[in-house]
């Protein structure tokens, strides 16, 4: 085991210290860029001689794919390549590799209706689309399955021969079922004959997708010795790398991939989707190979969101004390496994100190798109019914609902159900900021109702390098691994400063490529501010010890004796002798008389995320006549442990807080009985505008994590963790029947008000 | 070879010659043509605003014009927004306030608030809003845009 | 894949052009749909005719009373005329949901009815209006009632050769009023699940003399009802007349299943909005 970081076993957190940068709102470096146009995203990319690249999908949900004829397109003048799963190395169904292969280009089956089967460079986009029309694809059309509890029935169609079920004992059928998954803690039973009222419920949600404005773009060159230079858009550049590594056979130092800006993600460029497509294009073509996804493509081939089926039962004795907590979950991944759906029984109930729950949980293979991460990937799902019977709970026993969170609240030493042990956390701090906010100690309007629900997210660390270099006159730039998906580069450059005692004008931050760093985990989990902002301050702090040392050989003291302060180089006590402080850039003027430049380089396996854990409050109009709802006020209270930049914390919230508004009301995947999807436009995907939404307020409550220098929490997954629950808490308490069922769309609303009025008599 | 079409189109005050095929929209000239990357496309069927430009003074999506129909026509796209080194007013809030996080929807978004501002100095909030529903963005929640515009908007008013 | 773009100067041009087409061709106004479809691999057109640069398809004149509309005058620009709103504020609550304010600088009402959508919304309150279209094509010219235009979803009683010129407004009679509304999921950016055009006349003793009720997305193509209509004239277009049209209105569906709403409640929905949108109407009418 190698040894712990040293600052990952102390921080160095002081809370007394005065900070100067930290926690105020500069204007982001790379703003300028993207209020002026110039900003490159991953369509944005032009090189000389570089081709179009068009992907042909199967239009059937599942099917056989008994030849491709690709002869007459490669005929066609200005086609200059034409792949399909002949060009990619054969691997092993059923293991990751071949999973993630498979998913890039079908093999054997098409799985889901855009699932990718042949692909064209070629000089134009029409030429490029009049050669996917000559591509010949013979196809057997199977029976297909869309829905994951149907997906789970015996007589269901299957669609890997291979797949026998993970975690069940002696299970020697095909199956659709990936995995069943227990976990738990105490005795259930006993703590449910300890509840005075129990309330079990069922739900089910709907896959969503992230919904980014910029579908995946992609340039691919490679030269004739096999270098590959990818420019894409993606959270995770080196996970990309290795990924395609393995599945192009392409040894990592051979693959260079530069991030682009990145048009929004939320989870959704972890996974390549046109990348692995753009290389083999380019690599048969020998030119540079553009490939940018349409929008109709990324509805219908790009990762959605685990769509879920839940039951949930919690019961309480008449104080609020909950006494157990049971779920029993079906998560849909799409004919793929990968929803990362064990985060859901591991968060769903923590942030209560629960000490009897019991959970199992299954995940299923179906024929629509793979999913992919969307903050907290998973936990909103679940939280949407966990929420929904805490609210019930606390009416029943006429508890106020924020009281009856604070009454089972988890709060430091509490053992979760995976295992850790909670630090100081900020729950009940966030209930307390809610019960204060003007919020919710306004009335409830007639004619309205109020919901709230809490969330919880793990934050997480993990692998992440950076460097820090000082240029000759003092300023910094930093070279960052992990994607800013939402101006992680100004949160890093503050820390920086702040460490290094300059103003942060003087620090610049650029995305690395590949090739300029180890590997850096995906940007996803909220986990970049964090990680990144370690390691920056971790190189920060060693820059400060050459610093130190520089003066000393100045000086001609020893660098025990020089210590550094507000950006200066000081003598350490009046005995080291009488000599001016010297600042960053005097002391960097001088490099090359002393040692060469002056730069700081970190890399670890960065731990002590803090939880992050926040609570909504919403007030809902429902239009009794046809079921539509309007969001009329909305206010998100959440713990960032620090609040590095307060505008991007406060974007965070507000922006999942609206992401969650769209999932809660409208947006959904249509499947005709063909298995084809039958909305992949934003015009009938809807996704909220700007009209359908109020103002966010946000309230960030502040409880330091002491495992961070500044004592920062992640804030990016929380925001969307409850916004479904308060929503349809908020229905509930308008029309009198708490909605189980995502979207809560006109039709669905409206038929519960007329069925809770013909069971209470009209 | 597909037939071509040779156009001479003004763009942010510069003439621009080039030939493209009928079914090329002016999206795609900008960009793949003219290089002029900063009209963003988000979804090529007029659902989401990142293209928008104005064509002779006329807000309208790139990806629902033809390139053709702009023979002869004035174009003004982010590229020209601010004027030389000074910033719009919208730029500059767009930054102080926030109003941009991954910035994708960002240019037809300030083409579409610049619009509205020169037909009404002074919205409301839901007038902002509803100016600027053919714009989506996914990572804001749409609060400091609006924000933002109205800054900018107090700002221009000289108030 | 060659596609030929042609914009010719006069109607008689563009009639010749969609005449001698030897391959499927496409009349292009404002693009908001055609080029869409085209982007989608819906249609691949061989020959485009853009009859934007024809004089008569770009003006709104004053003609007996009543107003003609150019066929291709784009939705801002109809937005945009002060007579026109105060006569008819119903087909311009029409115009005002085509779309974001991107579209409607291109998007015209020809083009909206020309699409073909049964959920087209500026169709309801033309027809509501009783607007009648100018054809021309290679046997002359013909005056259609708006109503008989759409056939079908995307199809029209239009011949290959023919355009849609312009449409008529009629001249108000004193205490009428228009109006139109929809139902969707979102504020905006959205297709109507319902959509409900009602134009009325009122007599001084505000007595309902006159009306027309068009529903759209209920049925193939929109529909005018009569039952709808009669539901509220000689009423005083109180709640039982509004009962009525609501019951007339939802008998009148003959809607489908798909992703933008249910038969169920498109008929139920139907119903809800007739009454909203005659109540709108009757507020109109009562100033005028």
């Amino acid at each position: 085991m190698a040894q712990a970081h040293p600052i990952l076993e102390n921080s160095g957190f002081n809370p007394d210290k005065k900070l100067k940068i930290v926690g105020s709102s500069p204007i982001k470096h790379d703003g300028l860029d993207k209020v002026t146009g110039r900003a490159k995203f991953g369509a944005d990319m032009f090189l000389p001689g570089m081709l179009v690249g068009k992907i042909l999908r199967s239009p059937h949900a599942h099917a056989i794919i008994k030849s491709i004829d690709i002869s007459a397109a490669e005929k066609l003048p200005g086609v200059k390549a034409v792949i399909c799963r002949d060009d990619f190395p054969e691997i092993k169904a059923g293991s990751a590799d071949g999973d993630m292969t498979r998913n890039a280009m079908a093999r054997e089956k098409a799985l889901y209706d855009g699932h990718p089967v042949a692909a064209v460079a070629a000089t134009s986009e029409s030429v490029a689309k009049a050669a996917l029309k000559l591509i010949k694809v013979e196809y057997e059309v199977l029976p297909h399955v869309i829905d994951p509890v149907e997906a789970m029935q015996p007589d269901a169609p299957i669609l890997h021969d291979y797949l026998r079920t993970k975690g069940v004992k002696g299970a020697d059928k095909p199956t659709n079922v990936v995995e069943r998954y227990e976990l738990g803690m105490g005795d259930v039973e006993a703590g449910f004959k300890e509840a005075d009222v129990i309330v079990e419920r069922e739900f089910d949600t709907k896959p969503m997708h992230q919904g980014y404005i910029e579908p995946q773009g992609c340039v691919a060159a490679t030269t004739e010795d096999g270098q590959i230079e990818l420019w894409c858009s993606t959270q995770a550049p080196w996970v990309y790398r290795d990924r395609l590594s393995n599945i192009l056979k392409i040894e990592t130092a051979k693959i260079r991939i530069q991030q682009s800006e990145m048009g929004g993600g939320f989870g959704g460029k972890t996974g390549f989707y046109p990348e692995p497509i753009a290389i083999q294009l380019s690599r048969k073509a020998k030119r540079p190979v553009k490939i940018a996804l349409t929008r109709n493509e990324v509805f219908r081939a790009t990762g959605p969101v685990s769509g879920t089926k839940s039951r949930i039962k919690i019961g309480c004795k008449k104080d609020g004390t909950i006494t157990a907590a049971e779920a029993e979950l079906i998560f849909q991944t799409g004919p793929f496994t990968g929803s990362a759906f064990t985060n859901a029984p591991q968060a769903m109930f923590t942030r209560y100190a629960l000490k009897n729950v019991k959970t199992v949980s299954y995940e299923v293979v179906s024929n629509r798109p793979k999913v992919n991460s969307f903050r907290a990937p998973c936990v909103p799902q679940v939280v949407f019914g966990v929420e929904g019977v805490i609210e019930e709970l606390a009416r029943k026993i006429g508890m106020d609902p924020i009281d009856f969170r604070l009454k089972n609240a988890a709060t430091e030493g509490y053992k979760t159900i995976y295992g850790d042990v909670f630090g100081p956390i900020g729950f009940v701090e966030t209930l307390q900021a809610a019960k204060k906010c003007d919020h919710y100690k306004s009335p409830v309007p007639a004619g309205q109702g109020r919901g709230t629900a809490a969330g919880f997210w793990f934050n997480r660390g993990g692998e992440t390098t950076g460097t820090l270099n000082i240029g000759i006159d003092g300023s910094v730039t930093l070279i960052l691994g992990t994607t800013d998906v939402a101006g992680s580069r100004i949160s890093i450059s503050m820390m920086a400063a702040e460490e290094l005692g300059i103003p942060v004008d003087k620090v610049r931050a650029v995305m690395a490529d590949t090739h300029s760093l180890g590997f850096n985990r995906v940007t996803a989990g909220s986990r970049t501010t964090f990680s990144t902002g370690m390691v920056i301050i971790d190189s920060a702090r060693k820059a400060i010890t050459e610093l130190c040392k520089r003066a000393a050989g100045i000086w001609g003291v020893s660098p025990d004796a020089v210590t550094f302060e507000d950006g200066f180089c000081k003598p350490a006590g009046a005995n080291v002798g009488s000599f001016e402080p010297l600042s960053i850039a005097q002391i960097a003027a001088k490099t090359m008389a002393t040692h060469g430049a002056i730069a700081g380089h970190s890399e670890m396996n960065v731990t002590g995320a803090g939880p992050g854990f926040g609570l909504h409050i919403v007030d809902v109009a429902v239009d009794k006549e046809t079921g539509r709802v309007d969001i009329k006020r909305y206010t998100v209270v959440e713990d960032a442990g620090k609040a590095i930049h307060r505008l991007q914390v406060e974007g965070q919230f507000q922006g999942g807080a609206v992401q969650g508004i769209g999932w809660a009301l409208n947006e959904e995947y249509c499947y005709g009985k063909d298995g084809r999807m039958e909305n992949p436009s934003f015009l009938d995907y809807r996704m909220p505008v700007a009209s359908d939404v109020p103002m966010i307020d946000t309230e960030i409550v502040e409880v330091p994590n002491p495992r961070h220098p500044y004592g920062l929490r992640g804030v990016g997954e929380v925001p969307v963790v409850p916004t479904m629950a308060a929503i349809a808490n908020a229905i509930g308490q308008c029309i009198g029947v708490r909605p189980q069922s995502l979207p809560m769309s006109p039709p669905k609303i409206l038929k519960l008000i007329d069925d809770h009025k013909a069971k209470n008599g009209g | 070879m597909a037939k071509k079409y040779h156009i001479t189109t003004t763009v942010n005050g510069d003439e621009y010659e080039y030939l493209c095929e009928a079914q090329q929209t002016l999206l795609d000239v900008l960009r793949d043509e003219l290089q002029l990357a900063g009209t963003k496309e988000g979804c090529a069927t007029g659902d989401c605003g990142a293209c928008t430009v104005t064509v002779d003074g006329t807000m309208v999506c790139a990806c629902l014009v033809l390139a053709v129909e702009t023979d002869g026509a004035k174009v003004d796209t982010i590229e020209g927004m601010a004027n030389g080194n000074e910033l719009h007013p919208l730029q500059r809030s767009f930054l102080e306030l926030n109003g941009s996080q991954c910035g994708i929807c960002t240019p037809g978004i300030l083409i579409a608030a610049r619009e509205l501002l020169k037909r009404n100095p002074d919205p409301t909030e839901t007038e902002i809003r509803y100016w600027l529903a053919g714009n989506l963005c996914r990572c804001t929640g749409y609060d400091k845009i609006i924000r933002s515009v109205q800054a900018a908007a107090k700002e221009m008013r000289g108030a | 894949m060659d596609v030929r773009y042609e914009a010719p100067q006069t109607l008689e041009a563009a009639v010749a052009l969609l005449a001698g087409a030897t391959a499927p061709a496409k009349i292009l106004a404002g693009g908001t749909d055609v080029i869409v479809q085209m982007e989608t691999d819906l249609i691949e057109p061989s020959l485009l005719v853009d009859i934007k640069k024809i004089p008569e398809l770009r003006q709104i004149t004053a003609e007996n009373g009543g107003f003609r509309i150019g066929a291709a005058v784009p939705g801002m620009e109809l937005m945009a005329h002060k007579a026109l709103n105060k006569a008819w504020p119903g087909v311009l609550d029409g115009v005002k949901l085509i779309g974001s304010i991107q579209v409607r600088g291109r998007a015209s009402i020809g083009g909206n009815l020309c699409n073909g959508s049964p959920a087209a919304d500026s169709v309801p309150p033309l027809i509501a209006a009783g607007a009648i279209a100018r054809i021309i094509g290679l046997k002359g010219t013909r005056e259609v009632p708006v109503e008989q235009i759409p056939t079908g979803p995307g199809k029209t009683s239009l011949a290959k050769d023919e355009i849609i010129v312009s449409f008529f407004l009629p001249a108000r009679p004193p205490h009428s009023g228009d109006a139109y509304q929809r139902f969707t999921p979102r504020t905006e950016m959205d297709i109507a699940v319902v959509g409900v055009g009602v134009n009325l006349t009122l007599d001084n003793g505000g007595t309902c003399t006159a009306a027309r009720v068009a529903l759209g997305a209920v049925a193939p193509t929109v529909l005018l009802v009569k039952e709808c209509a009669d539901a509220l004239i000689g009423t005083k277009v109180d709640n039982a007349a509004l009962e009525k049209l609501a019951a007339a209105a939802s008998a009148a569906c003959r809607p489908i299943d798909d992703k933008r709403g249910t038969k169920e409640y498109r008929i139920k929905i139907a119903g809800v909005l007739a009454k909203r949108t005659a109540l709108a109407a009757l507020e109109v009418a009562r100033k005028n």
